[in-house]
């Protein structure tokens, strides 16, 4: 009772809290979007799975869309993502797996929330049932585990962490990088127990930044949406409050000096990637001392760069907000000139607002 | 002559005690930590009055020297064995306590607010506890635990009350008076600090508690905000940003404190909570005990001889408390008149 704030300090309940990660097998689900944005970004997944860990993993190309964004845009029913949902885990039943790991946060998001609506009301999930054979012929069990990519590089961390060819330090200065970490909402603010550390302070890429050498920014505005916020976006008058929401962030970490930021949802790396290089090009304005706008980077985008994967092979170029003075700052040995090439071809293509 | 054992040497157990001993009834008094008083330790002043905490307490101490008064302090009860008919209570040490009747006056504890991570108590220093405010109205010194003089300090109500996500879905009663007497001690002691109070519904179920919230926006320019917060989080000087809805306005609200206070609410004992699962008394959902029934036997359990006195059966300020004492008193006089 009488306990003062510094004698409670390392008492937060979710902060030692970590799900049951599977370790092997994976199962994986592709995002659609980060499959157009940030190509690379999945691919270094599969690479360090495969190249770095060892890890057994099966990318089925029957796979579609999770029908996440039309079903948060009030396009698709209920019971149709259910189905959707459904055929999946048929097709993870098909190739044996039973572990699933999914790529992007709003599919997590989806494939959690009916997971626990057929647990909640198992009518739904006869009904599922019903509607996925009455349409494919097929049956389905869920899967016995579901992961987030993002679980699995945290799961890994300190293996990754011993095979570094880089770390998260500033050649010029030897500090530590300063770094801002954005977990989507839908990884753990619908089920907090499916995300590592909770809701509230997730430690899920923290985790990773502080085993790589690191430095987290907790700023006022750290849990604040990354603006993408699936109407505000869909809805073209609306793109205002999805900007807006971007800046708010921006204007918040600004003052901490982060290096980079790191995501695990593809709609937040998009939009806190995309909005810094639309607020530079209508104001001039960056967020960085430099004058570049500040880095946004998926966790598999760093781990690969830390681990000596070719920036050019990540797909690095493709970031609207130029990473090249973090490849700098790192001392990554990379074509410089290439990489400069690869990106001006890659603005020229960039649709325009 | 009877064996009467009180658990609990909070304001309950000692208002029982002390109405036994003026019936000269010995009275076995049994307290977990090294002093008596409970939670009224923590307090400074009491609501609607501003009556002081101690010279209330003081009241009761005339009662350690009573030559009828066995007082075990530093003791903690471990089981009670129902199993014959006089009772045995069991402590953790090991000393057996034989009892005719016992009164439970476990009282109550203040909800840990670090459950609420998102208001961020344990993480950033300047958020602090209702309890704390308490004990630095006691010195007489208001500072956020970084040092400064607060300009502006943010009230928020319901902190671990009326709230299903962390598992308490009842209101305790007393947090929104106490905000309002505690914010009002503060503009006392700081007259130029902006205080906003943050609440889902003001809850002045007292007689004067309505007036005192009157009070507090006419006299003290205390600023009430209807809307609960999502979230506090630290800014770069230390000062605190919250976030709520101002829902009588239906916007967003966003703003910096020097410090925020949270106001916890009370929660079942733990001792209440280790009953529910090894002792087979009555605890409700809420981890309270339940009376027989909460209107004409409110302080009598469905064992003959148990008692209940005090917030051991839910949130209860200090006056109901000592009501609710003085019946369970006539109670157990009762019970030894009968047997």
């Amino acid at each position: 009772m009488e306990a003062t704030n510094k004698q409670i300090n390392n008492k937060i309940y979710w902060r030692d809290y970590v799900k049951d990660i599977p370790k092997n097998d994976y199962f994986f689900f592709r995002s659609c979007i980060r499959q157009t944005f940030f190509p690379g970004a999945e691919q270094m997944f599969l690479n360090i799975l495969k190249n770095n860990l060892n890890i057994n993993y099966k990318d089925d190309p029957n796979l579609t869309t999770c029908t996440g964004i039309g079903y948060h845009s009030d396009i698709i029913p209920l019971e149709t993502i259910h189905t959707i949902v459904a055929r999946h885990f048929s097709l993870m039943n098909e190739s044996g797996y039973s572990n699933f790991v999914i790529s992007c946060v709003t599919t997590f998001g989806v494939m959690t929330e009916a997971l626990n609506t057929w647990h909640e009301f198992p009518e739904t999930l006869e009904k599922t049932r019903e509607n996925l054979y009455k349409t494919t012929g097929r049956t389905f069990e869920p899967p016995k585990a579901i992961a987030h990519a993002s679980d699995i590089i945290y799961l890994y961390r300190n293996e990754i962490a011993n095979q570094l060819k880089y770390r998260l330090t500033n050649q010029y200065t030897g500090e530590p990088l300063k770094v801002v970490d954005h977990v989507g909402c839908h990884y753990a603010k619908i089920f907090p127990q499916h995300g590592v550390g909770g809701a509230e302070f997730p430690k899920v890429l923290s985790e990773m930044v502080n085993a790589w050498g690191g430095e987290i920014i907790d700023y006022p505005a750290r849990r604040h949406c990354c603006g993408f916020g699936f109407r505000q976006y869909f809805i073209k008058e609306s793109r205002g409050y999805s900007l807006t929401h971007s800046q708010t962030k921006f204007e918040s970490m600004e003052p901490y000096h982060p290096d980079f930021i790191i995501t695990n949802c593809p709609g937040c790396n998009m939009f806190m990637d995309r909005w810094q290089y639309v607020i530079q090009e209508t104001t001039g304005k960056t967020y960085s001392e430099d004058d570049n706008g500040i880095p946004v980077l998926t966790y598999e985008e760093i781990a690969a760069l830390l681990l000596g994967y070719d920036p050019i092979e990540i797909g690095l170029f493709m970031h609207q907000t130029n990473v090249l003075p973090l490849l700098e700052k790192l001392g990554i040995d990379f074509d410089k000139e290439q990489f400069i090439a690869m990106r001006a071809e890659s603005m020229q293509l960039q649709p325009q607002m | 002559m009877k064996k009467i054992a009180v658990i609990g040497g909070g304001v309950a157990g000692l208002e029982v005690a002390k109405q036994l001993l003026q019936a000269n009834i010995p009275v076995t008094l049994i307290e977990q930590s090294s002093k008596i008083g409970g939670n009224i330790k923590n307090y400074a002043y009491l609501f609607p009055d501003f009556y002081n905490a101690e010279e209330l307490l003081n009241s009761y101490h005339y009662l350690i020297t009573d030559p009828n008064l066995q007082l075990l302090l530093n003791t903690e009860v471990a089981k009670i064995d129902f199993s014959k008919k006089i009772y045995n209570i069991l402590t953790k040490d090991g000393i057996s306590i034989p009892a005719d009747a016992i009164v439970i006056a476990t009282g109550y504890n203040t909800f840990d607010a670090r459950l609420k991570e998102e208001f961020g108590y344990g993480i950033y220093e300047n958020v602090i506890t209702s309890v704390q405010l308490e004990q630095m109205f006691k010195n007489k010194d208001i500072k956020t635990p970084s040092g400064k003089i607060p300009e502006r300090i943010g009230f928020i109500h319901c902190v671990g009350s009326r709230d299903a996500k962390v598992g308490n879905t009842y209101c305790s009663r007393l947090c929104c008076v106490t905000a309002i007497k505690q914010a009002i001690e503060t503009k006392k002691l700081l007259p130029s600090v902006e205080i906003f109070c943050f609440y889902i519904d003001l809850r002045m179920y007292g007689l004067l508690f309505e007036d005192l919230y009157l009070s507090a926006q006419r006299d003290y320019n205390i600023q009430f905000v209807r809307g609960r917060l999502s979230e506090a989080s630290e800014m770069m000087d230390k000062r605190i940003q919250i976030k709520a809805e101002d829902t009588l306005i239906g916007k967003p609200l966003q703003m910096s404190a020097d410090m925020i206070v949270l106001m916890v609410g009370m929660e079942a004992s733990d001792f209440s909570k280790q009953f529910k699962y090894h002792n087979g008394l009555d605890v409700n959902e809420h981890g309270f005990f339940n009376p027989i029934n909460p209107h004409n036997l409110r302080n009598l359990t469905s064992k003959d001889g148990i008692f209940l006195a005090g917030t051991a059966i839910g949130p209860m300020s200090v006056g109901e408390t000592l009501d609710h004492a003085r019946g369970t008193a006539l109670s157990v006089l009762s019970f030894i008149k009968a047997n």
